[in-house]
């Protein structure tokens, strides 16, 4: 299994046995030939951005903008690395979103998991009508409903605090909505046997449900993460003291105040993209997964 | 109380407290805010329809929901095709198929605020690439992007279709892969054409996944933000405000929450009534 290997994740390839070739198979010399052009093509404008990113980083300032252009750094500047520490809060602004991702997530999955076992096994009166409630505000965009929010967290006196950020992100539908989809797909039958064997409904979750989900409890972990870590609009009205900054408020804060500094502020934005990136190549299948079974994002 | 309904809530109540509160309440407040001329330092006076009524006649409301809609009538249409022409390439036995997937998905995890950076730089209007690159194949007069009143608009399409295609390309992925080989084997035995295969195999068998994207991708889009909000911050002039922004600023910058909410609520009554129709189409379609 290599890092790229996005295929595992969708369901009907990881069932049907066809790992190491997925898709259809590709007859005439010809349209291989094209198919190969088209995916050179577009990965060349898919990545394009993000090699001028990582190139104009390794810039002097003064060579990001040249005509001709030049694709190779010459000299190689890797001094703007150890320079934005200095010049910016970089530790301070990775250090809150580091914090905020870590604890959104472990609320996320732990909240979240529990509830979907409440939807997907228990039956109780009034079960449906409240998980439409859930699913319902998935459809509600954010930006109709964050002014109520903001005045309630004021009068929490959340408002200005990292806490207003967990409390935003954490308890979000999303999360329970992925793992009751999860869930179902266990078979009925295995926590009937345990029922029978006398284990208690919190019994069958903690030893048969959350040891079997590890799979998709990775993916809303996985997904949480990368969400906290690049909310932008959250941080923005909530965390106004500079101490709290995230890194995307820090990095757009930079940008505004060195904006003729070209090649640094790209070496932020690679130091912004770098965790997200490392963490998405280590589990992607898992992120695949998750999207390719639900389809939803928060 | 039965012995179930303890346990369901008691399963339920630690992720419903924090929802209840913090987004189900919101959203139920929301529709009294609107009908008040609330501004954080006074009390909420009730002033009825005042705030619909200011809308109406309102300008930058107006021109703010057009750009909304400019924005969803080419993110849609644009994203659906390169979605779709990814997923169905990378759905074939290539060398490094895995590779490339990866590669289309990496916009989508990466933020906002180091996208917008780059492209900025990408379109710089006389130093940057894309100029460079249209100025080679003999464009005179390449367009000023992000500072142009004309051109800023389709230049945060471009972004926003480049950042979410990934995404939708995998749930293209995932639809493509239930649709039985069977189906293809079939087809070409009766001699159909690459097209027509796509056009009464694909296409078809897609039908679900395609409907699940659309809606996914108007809510998307009605509510783009941060992407514009980094970009271009609405400019220049009011080129790219959408409503978003618009309920932003009321609310965040001029402390108008009463008329801001007003304006969430026609945001909400739009996305709602979409997806609505979108469903009924569904089911009709269906049937």
């Amino acid at each position: 299994m290599t890092a790229t290997d996005l295929s595992l994740a969708t369901p009907a390839v990881a069932a049907s046995d066809n790992r190491s070739a997925p898709g259809r198979p590709v007859r005439s010399r010809g349209w291989r030939l094209v198919g190969y052009a088209a995916l050179v093509l577009a990965a060349a404008g898919l990545l394009l951005p993000f090699y001028w990113m990582v190139v104009a980083s390794l810039k002097t300032n003064s060579d990001v903008f040249t005509i001709p252009i030049t694709w190779l750094p010459d000299p190689v500047v890797w001094r703007n690395y150890l320079d934005i520490w200095q010049r910016s809060d970089m530790m301070t602004w990775l250090g809150n979103t580091l914090l905020l991702s870590v604890v959104v997530t472990l609320l996320q999955v732990v909240t979240g998991s529990f509830a979907a076992y409440g939807f997907a096994r228990v039956r109780f009166p009034g079960r449906n009508a409240l998980f439409l409630a859930y699913v319902g505000t998935i459809a509600v965009p954010w930006q109709s409903y964050m002014i109520p929010q903001f005045i309630l967290m004021s009068k929490l006196q959340l408002s200005n605090t990292l806490w207003s950020i967990v409390a935003l992100q954490a308890f979000g539908a999303f999360g329970v909505f992925l793992m009751k989809q999860f869930y179902e797909t266990i078979p009925e039958e295995l926590s009937e046997s345990a029922r029978v064997d006398g284990l208690s409904e919190f019994g069958i979750y903690r030893r048969i449900m959350l040891p079997l989900s590890r799979p998709a409890l990775a993916s809303l972990a996985l997904l949480t993460f990368v969400t906290t870590w690049n909310d932008y609009l959250g941080p923005l009205i909530y965390l106004r003291s500079p101490e709290l900054r995230t890194i995307q408020l820090g990095l757009n804060t930079f940008i505004s105040q060195y904006n003729a500094e070209y090649a640094l502020i790209m070496t932020g934005s690679v130091l912004s993209v770098l965790p997200v990136a490392v963490i998405f190549l280590l589990g992607q299948r898992h992120f695949i997964e998750g999207i390719a079974t639900t389809g939803l994002k928060g | 109380m039965s012995r179930n309904t303890v346990a369901g809530w008691s399963f339920i109540l630690p992720n419903f407290v924090g929802f209840a509160v913090l987004t189900l309440l919101p959203v139920v407040v929301l529709f009294y805010v609107a009908f008040t001329n609330w501004n954080v330092f006074g009390v909420a006076e009730w002033t009825g329809t005042a705030n619909f009524r200011r809308m109406w006649d309102d300008a930058s409301f107006w021109t703010a929901l057009r750009n909304t809609v400019y924005y969803t009538v080419f993110h849609i249409p644009l994203t659906l095709a390169a979605s779709l022409g990814l997923a169905l390439l990378l759905n074939r036995k290539l060398r490094g198929v895995r590779f490339f997937r990866t590669v289309a998905f990496f916009p989508y995890i990466t933020s906002i605020v180091a996208i917008a950076v780059v492209w900025n730089q990408l379109f710089s209007p006389e130093y940057g690439p894309i100029n460079a690159l249209l100025g080679a194949v003999g464009v005179d007069n390449p367009p000023g992007w992000t500072t142009s009143s004309t051109w800023s608009m389709p230049a945060v399409i471009i972004v926003g279709t480049w950042r979410y295609m990934g995404y939708y390309m995998l749930l293209f992925l995932a639809g493509l892969q239930t649709i039985p080989a069977q189906l293809y084997e079939a087809a070409e035995t009766d001699g159909a054409t690459p097209w027509q295969r796509f056009v009464h195999v694909t296409l078809p068998g897609l039908r679900h996944t395609t409907f699940f994207v659309t809606v996914l991708l108007t809510i998307e889009s009605f509510k783009v933000f941060d992407l514009i909000l980094v970009m271009t911050g609405g400019g220049p002039g009011q080129s790219t405000l959408v409503l978003s922004q618009y309920i932003y600023q009321k609310s965040f910058e001029e402390n108008q929450f009463g008329y801001a909410s007003a304006v969430s609520i026609v945001l909400f009554a739009i996305c709602f009534s979409i997806t609505v129709i979108q469903f009924m189409v569904n089911k009709r379609r269906n049937s």
